[in-house]
């Protein structure tokens, strides 16, 4: 799960992470009050959407006064930002974030996430700051620090100050580094974050180290032992159909084909997405009913297969492990009478009772295609659905 | 073999099925029902008490993800050599600290979030459909749970047997890893060819990959799930997600193609594509 940046900044400054002082504004009104509270020379109105790449988009803007910063405010509140992670569609901005200027000396950058290589959380800092961190990866990989923690002990002391010299940090910062690093690595791990990225970190002229942008990415599987955490979910920020899959827990992917995929696993749904490609078609998504889907889940998974407009078709390519082709079979006969499904259906059903599945769906009386195999069956929805 | 979660509707399901199968199921634990017998098999409160009482050497673990990472840690206390984690969701911090407690043990953890391992007409230890399967010399190793039944499926209707087939798991930090796997099915004289079943996400194939190239004289085949994939999203399992631009399906391909590995663009094509390798008349 992602956060915006005002939410991460605050749970970062709990933790002790020196962040700029500033607040979240909803209008061109509180963007106002904010301003006038902060009183430094210079504010920054940021638009706060969950994507990257905000500042070339127009989304981060300097403002010399409060007039000025409810101008920017009421410029930008409503407009749709358009950058390289938003996609074409972009992200209409809701919100702002109003934060003093700072008077800054250097940037640099600082990344924590779980290296899965090594099985450990890794560090990673350097001194290009505010440049994609892939970006210095494949021009520069020198360039990169890196510092492997190990679980049991957490960032030490030495290894922060490896990271600050090795920055190139004057003593008095780099002093100060180590505290911040620690700070940042403990609230990584007891957020149960996947990534904690600092893009930039300032050096102001006054040899402060402050988090000028703060990005958090959360584990899904551990939001269960997060309550606080899962309130800062925007559902704004996704897709309305992956907001309506995932109440029911559901593993759901929106693309942009016109043939909508049901499949069980996410190694077999993903090559079900190949092969429907090979085949000639574009995948309409990505739907993943897991393991014990019951058919009442079966049932909401078709729902959302069928409200999307740009289905024309629907493959079904089961095989059933845990799963099994009758409790499948019973939720599609039912989810298809409901809906009154008028687009082509091809089912294939494979695996643990996988008799019984067939013979409910010829028993059901409806029109659907029943397949041999996962080839056949892609062939068979690309040449249905045109 | 013990279950761990055994009274669960999962763990029962699949204990029955394992039991049916052949392997020897002699205990099971869930916490506050020791003493009682479920599936006809003494259940106990904890896996050391379970070891103790019947010399079980493996674990299969059923339970909820909140309480697996737990589980894997009580086996590995427990001395077991061998731990297959079936649950899926665990979160990601706690493998990282279960993969450090296991670093240096004798525990061999196989998966989580995996569907276990089968050593067809001997052994099963995990939930995949065991009728499928048929004794042979196909190594089949995989990030995927029914991506795996599909070529295994194949592989067996052109009557292509496997020797073991491993599934070890979609998330991002696992027990035993592809190359864990081509190490010992390259050693593993009963294995004549490898099927290596990868997906986007890490570099984990392209590590395996690097080792068949310098150590591996079997054949290898090899399919990566996710062509179509976009970049930046979760496909299902954990570990799927091509991030900054890393752990694409082309890099895959090419490091594999690289590594002399046979290369499958659809995956309706495992079982030939093996074949082929084996250089075997396929038996319609």
């Amino acid at each position: 799960m992602n956060i915006h940046e005002y939410q991460a900044k605050a749970i970062l400054a709990r933790y002790g992470v020196p962040t700029p002082r500033g607040e979240v504004a909803f209008s061109k009104e509180e963007a106002r009050t904010v301003a006038e509270h902060l009183g430094t020379p210079v504010v920054v109105v940021k638009a706060q959407i969950h994507a990257g790449g905000r500042g070339k988009a127009g989304g981060v803007k300097l403002a010399r006064s409060a007039d000025e910063a409810a101008e920017l405010a009421g410029k930008m509140l409503g407009m749709k930002l358009v950058t390289p992670q938003t996609g074409a569609a972009g992200r209409v901005v809701k919100r702002l974030l109003i934060e003093e200027g700072l008077d800054i000396q250097r940037e640099l950058y600082l990344g924590l996430l779980v290296d899965r290589a090594v099985a450990a959380p890794v560090f990673m800092a350097s001194a290009a700051g505010g440049m994609e961190i892939e970006e210095v990866a494949r021009e520069n990989p020198g360039a990169i620090l890196r510092e492997t923690i190990h679980p049991a002990v957490g960032l030490q002391p030495y290894q922060a100050r490896k990271l600050a010299f090795g920055l190139g940090l004057a003593p008095e910062t780099a002093t100060a580094a180590v505290p911040f690093f620690q700070a940042l690595y403990r609230a990584f791990t007891e957020t149960d974050a996947l990534l904690v990225e600092i893009n930039p970190c300032v050096v102001t002229r006054d040899a402060k180290l402050i988090a000028l942008d703060a990005k958090m990415n959360f584990d899904d599987n551990a939001l269960y032992r997060h309550k606080d955490l899962r309130e800062l979910r925007d559902l704004d920020e996704e897709d309305p159909l992956e907001v309506e899959a995932s109440k029911y827990g559901l593993n759901y992917i929106k693309l942009d084909g016109t043939v909508g995929c049901m499949v069980n696993g996410a190694g077999l749904a993903m090559s079900t997405m190949d092969i429907i490609k090979l085949a000639g078609g574009a995948p309409a998504n990505f739907l993943d009913v897991g393991g014990g889907a019951s058919a009442e889940q079966v049932k909401n998974a078709f729902k959302i297969l069928m409200s999307d407009p740009e289905v024309r078709g629907v493959f079904i390519n089961i095989f059933g492990g845990i799963l099994r082709c009758d409790v499948l079979a019973t939720g599609v006969v039912a989810a298809a009478h409901e809906l009154q499904v008028k687009v082509p259906v091809v089912v294939r059903l494979e695996g643990t009772n996988v008799e019984q599945g067939q013979e409910i769906l010829r028993k059901s009386g409806l029109n659907f295609t029943i397949a041999s195999g996962m080839k056949d069956g892609a062939e068979k929805i690309v040449q249905l659905v045109g | 073999m013990v279950v761990q979660g055994l009274t669960g509707r999962e763990g029962s399901f699949h204990a029955q099925q394992m039991i049916e199968y052949g392997t020897k199921v002699v205990a099971g634990v869930t916490p506050g029902k020791g003493g009682t017998k479920h599936l006809e098999v003494p259940v106990f409160n904890t896996l050391a008490e379970a070891v103790c009482e019947t010399g079980a050497n493996a674990s299969v673990i059923f339970v909820p993800p909140a309480y697996a990472a737990d589980a894997i840690l009580e086996a590995t206390d427990a001395g077991l050599p061998l731990v297959v984690c079936i649950t899926e969701g665990i979160p990601t911090l706690d493998m990282v600290r279960v993969a450090a407690a296991l670093q240096g043990g004798r525990t061999r953890l196989i998966g989580p979030n995996c569907p276990g391992i089968i050593s067809p007409g001997k052994c099963k230890i995990g939930i995949m459909p065991g009728r499928i399967h048929r004794q042979g010399h196909v190594g089949v190793v995989s990030r995927s749970g029914t991506l795996t039944y599909e070529a295994v499926d194949q592989l067996t209707r052109l009557g292509i047997g496997q020797s073991t087939c491993i599934g070890i798991g979609g998330d991002p930090i696992i027990g035993t890893t592809f190359l864990d796997a081509i190490r010992l099915f390259n050693e593993d004289p009963e294995t004549h060819a490898i099927v290596m079943i990868g997906e986007i996400g890490g570099n984990a194939e392209e590590r395996a990959a690097e080792f068949i190239q310098a150590n591996v004289r079997k054949p290898v085949v090899g399919f990566v799930a996710g062509q179509t994939a976009p970049p930046g999203r979760r496909m299902g399992h954990a570990g799927a997600i091509i991030s900054g631009g890393q752990g694409t399906a082309k890099e895959k391909y090419a490091a594999m193609a690289a590594a002399g590995i046979h290369c499958i663009q659809s995956p309706a094509e495992i079982g030939h594509t093996v074949a082929a390798a084996l250089g075997k008349a396929v038996a319609k």
